[in-house]
């Protein structure tokens, strides 16, 4: 209980990115907050890497923290990018009324 | 010792607690705070376990560029104050929690059944490739390996940012009418024939330009 170990690291990791999920299933009120809910599944992924590579003292972990750092931000952008786009032609975001696809 | 425990206690129940406000929250600003919360606990984790590059770049990127980049969106968009029922749908009434819950709850136990049972491969701490040395500090270390052996792939990290930013401006920018605007061809395919006229100017009554 009193020395942390890699399953302490593991565990909360999958509970980040578990309510990451729950972010991404239960909302029906706007897309950004799904944004949101990727960020913290990314950062659920991070938390893995990194606790990996310190654990089996290995630096590649780290470096692929670092690459998964900067697709998520470009993601953002886009993603933001998007929602901006769409709320200028349809004035809405909420995740029940985007229905242009029929799905 | 007790004192990294409790601190990794303290930094993971924030970091948990502040994931679940950043997806209940009625106000997507105040998600928007939980969010920064949260990745700035998760820092101070990286900080502790010796990662500390990593988690200062989390900092300046997730904080300081990603959360204000949603926190303008936010206040932008004027989406921020959601009226309504929490999670429920406006259209059919109903919702589905129950199925979210379900599948997010075995996902979960998924996870911790992985984590529970998991072991090494017998040989694996022969195959590793990097060891992280103690004499160098991590940061040190990163910049050894990531300008040598992953310089590929830091280039390619490079070209996917320059894409995101294009497209974000390819993608947000608007035509509007009766704006004037430089229009370079113009300028540059002007000749001295059209540009320069004389006038012959009458007395007492000047000149009109631009007619």
């Amino acid at each position: 209980m009193l020395s942390i170990g890699l399953g302490h690291y593991l565990t909360l990791a999958a509970i980040i990115f578990t309510i990451g999920v729950v972010g991404i299933f239960l909302n029906r009120k706007n897309v950004i907050v799904i944004l949101m809910s990727i960020e913290l599944i990314l950062l659920a992924v991070n938390i893995n890497l990194v606790a990996f590579s310190i654990f089996i003292n290995d630096l590649s972990g780290q470096i692929f923290t670092l690459f998964i750092l900067t697709v998520a931000a470009a993601e953002a952008a886009i993603g933001l990018a998007i929602i901006v786009v769409y709320f200028r032609n349809s004035d809405t975001i909420r995740v029940e009324e985007i229905k242009n696809l029929k799905g | 010792m007790i004192a990294h425990s409790v601190f990794f206690y303290i930094f993971s129940l924030i970091a948990i607690v502040s994931a679940v406000m950043v997806t209940v929250s009625k106000n997507t600003v105040h998600s928007v705070f939980f969010l920064i919360l949260d990745f700035i606990s998760i820092s101070c984790l990286f900080i502790m376990i010796g990662a500390e590059f990593l988690g200062m770049i989390m900092l300046i990127v997730y904080v300081g560029a990603v959360a204000v980049l949603f926190l303008f969106v936010v206040m932008m968009l004027n989406v921020a104050e959601q009226k309504g029922q929490w999670f429920s749908s406006r259209w059919d009434g109903g919702t589905h929690i129950p199925v979210g819950l379900l599948v997010s709850l075995i996902i979960f136990f998924e996870l911790i059944i992985v984590i529970g049972g998991w072991k090494y491969k017998p040989d694996l701490l022969n195959s590793l490739s990097i060891n992280i040395s103690t004499e160098v500090t991590n940061t040190r270390s990163i910049g050894n390996v990531l300008y040598t052996d992953f310089i590929l792939l830091f280039q390619i990290s490079g070209m996917i940012l320059l894409v995101a930013m294009i497209g974000a401006i390819v993608l947000t920018y608007r035509e509007r009418a009766g704006v004037k605007r430089q229009s370079y061809v113009k300028q540059i395919s002007r000749e001295r024939d059209e540009g320069v006229h004389l006038v012959e100017a009458e007395r007492n009554k000047g000149v009109k330009i631009d007619a």
